[in-house]
């Protein structure tokens, strides 16, 4: 069963607000940079990064970050997760970095993020954005900047719908049939 | 995902299996070029090198690897290990498996003992060099190291020059290299290119000018030095002559030539230094790109349950 939460325009509503909240708490672009986690993140933080552009017509740089090597359930998993590019474009000592994911749940993919970030420097403050909110958090991780608060059961999914072009185009509520 | 636990050579994997070590080593070379040069990735796991044949760069290679993955390394060097009380390879196997290896990198001079301790062994058999038959990493290391100088292994021409009868090395290029598209040339002389290896779907040539015309990419091999004086040519120099990759000859290849070596090299008999050294050699990099491929592999495999 299936059931939309989400169109095109409420989604790009809700980027838009949360660009303007970066921009509002961090007083502006300077020392800014976005870092899309794998895969879902990565499309999320260039559309923010437009975003601000149109508010503040500057530039801030966007990585993005492959947390396949430092996820906590290797162990367990049927299939090692495919690998993916980690680029991101400055040296992040100093820099506020803003880990941009699609869905936040568990919290695992965030700590292994966090850890992923680290060992590329040292950043001055790691803050967190998300377009869905879905809890079931299994660690202590809130995110700073959330697009949709959405509670589920652990039984339905949530899936965010990218075009080809990255474009996120709507989020779906996924009910597991049983 | 791959279908083995084992890598025992390139003969078994797909296509498809080689893109996706290949694909995954990219993601490691980032790794190993940062100032952190570490992952947790492989945590708690243990890797033996249980090498039976001299070895520098290999051995190191995969203790590197296994590090970087912050796996654990042990070193099983022969001449100081039981072997040489006349303990038997299985025996030896078991107890480095009883030990609690996730993984045994195998080097050994008869082909087939990574296949058979395979079948006897629940670790991961990682085929470092067996005899004369593959050594399947250097076969990887070479196809990314190319992918990564040309863009794509697919529609080019590679040739492989020198001891190709007893060479792993050559081996694991044929295969891998065949797989993936490139139409590929086999260059030496009669007794060092056995004439079955035809329908692996190389073509062979005796003239270095001829074979080299137009290549994209040269793999030159290393002269056994303890094959000399056994009938397969002459001698150094004679070899030397008619088969060493000099400046002039080079000339015939394509002028983006990228020129590669598995190690050690004979300066001045397969390869002169102006090469070696020179711009259109990627041979250190080669070494580089070892360590991301091993990464790979050893992550893969780990996932296999």
């Amino acid at each position: 069963m299936l059931k939309e939460l989400m169109d095109k325009k409420d989604i790009d509503r809700a980027i838009t607000r949360i660009a303007h909240e970066i921009l509002e708490r961090n007083k502006g672009v300077q020392h800014l940079c976005l870092v899309g986690i794998q895969r879902g993140g990565v499309f999320l933080a260039e559309r923010l990064a437009l975003k601000i552009k149109d508010i503040e017509k500057k530039t801030i740089p966007v990585g993005s970050l492959d947390i396949a090597f430092y996820r906590d359930d290797l162990n367990i998993r049927k299939d090692q997760p495919l690998v993916r590019t980690t680029e991101v474009p400055c040296e992040i000592n100093e820099l506020k970095i803003i880990l941009v994911d699609d869905v936040l749940f568990t919290g695992r993919s965030i700590r292994a993020a966090m850890d992923a970030l680290m060992d590329l420097g040292r950043p001055s403050t790691i803050q967190l954005a998300v377009l869905i909110d879905r809890g079931h958090r299994e660690l202590p991780i809130k995110a700073d900047y959330v697009g949709k608060n959405i509670p589920t059961s652990l039984q339905e999914n949530i899936e965010v719908k990218f075009e080809a072009d990255g474009t996120a185009y709507k989020v779906i509520l996924e009910k597991a049939d049983r | 995902m791959l279908n083995s636990k084992d890598l025992l050579g390139i003969k078994e994997l797909s296509a498809g299996e080689i893109n996706l070590i290949l694909d995954t080593a990219a993601g490691f070379k980032s790794v190993i070029g940062r100032d952190i040069k570490k992952v947790p990735t492989l945590r708690g796991k243990t890797a033996v090198n249980l090498f039976f044949e001299p070895s520098t760069r290999t051995r190191t290679s995969f203790e590197l690897a296994a590090k970087r993955l912050s796996t654990d390394v042990i070193n099983f060097s022969v001449p100081t290990s039981s072997v040489v009380k006349g303990e038997s390879l299985i025996d030896t196997a078991l107890t480095v498996q009883a030990l609690g290896a996730d993984f045994i990198i195998i080097r050994h001079s008869s082909s087939g003992v990574p296949y058979l301790l395979s079948k006897k062994l629940k670790a991961s058999i990682i085929n470092a060099g067996d005899g004369t038959n593959e050594h399947p990493t250097q076969a990887l290391l070479d196809a990314f190291t190319i992918k990564e100088k040309k863009g794509r292994v697919d529609g080019l021409t590679i040739a492989l020059v020198g001891d190709i009868v007893h060479s792993r090395v050559a081996k694991s290029d044929i295969y891998c290299l065949v797989k993936l598209g490139a139409s590929v040339r086999l260059i030496g002389p009669p007794t060092l290119i056995p004439k079955e290896i035809k329908a692996a779907g190389v073509e062979i040539y005796h003239d270095m000018e001829n074979g080299l015309t137009d290549v994209d990419v040269l793999i030159m091999l290393r002269i056994q030095m303890e094959r000399q004086g056994k009938g397969f040519f002459p001698s150094t120099d004679e070899y030397a002559k008619n088969w060493g990759l000099t400046l002039k000859r080079l000339a015939h290849a394509d002028p983006d030539v990228v020129v590669m070596h598995p190690g050690p090299m004979n300066r001045g008999i397969e390869i002169v230094s102006e090469i070696a050294d020179g711009p259109q050699s990627v041979i250190l990099e080669q070494v580089t790109n070892g360590i991301a491929v091993r990464m790979a592999v050893m992550y893969l495999l780990a996932g296999v349950k």
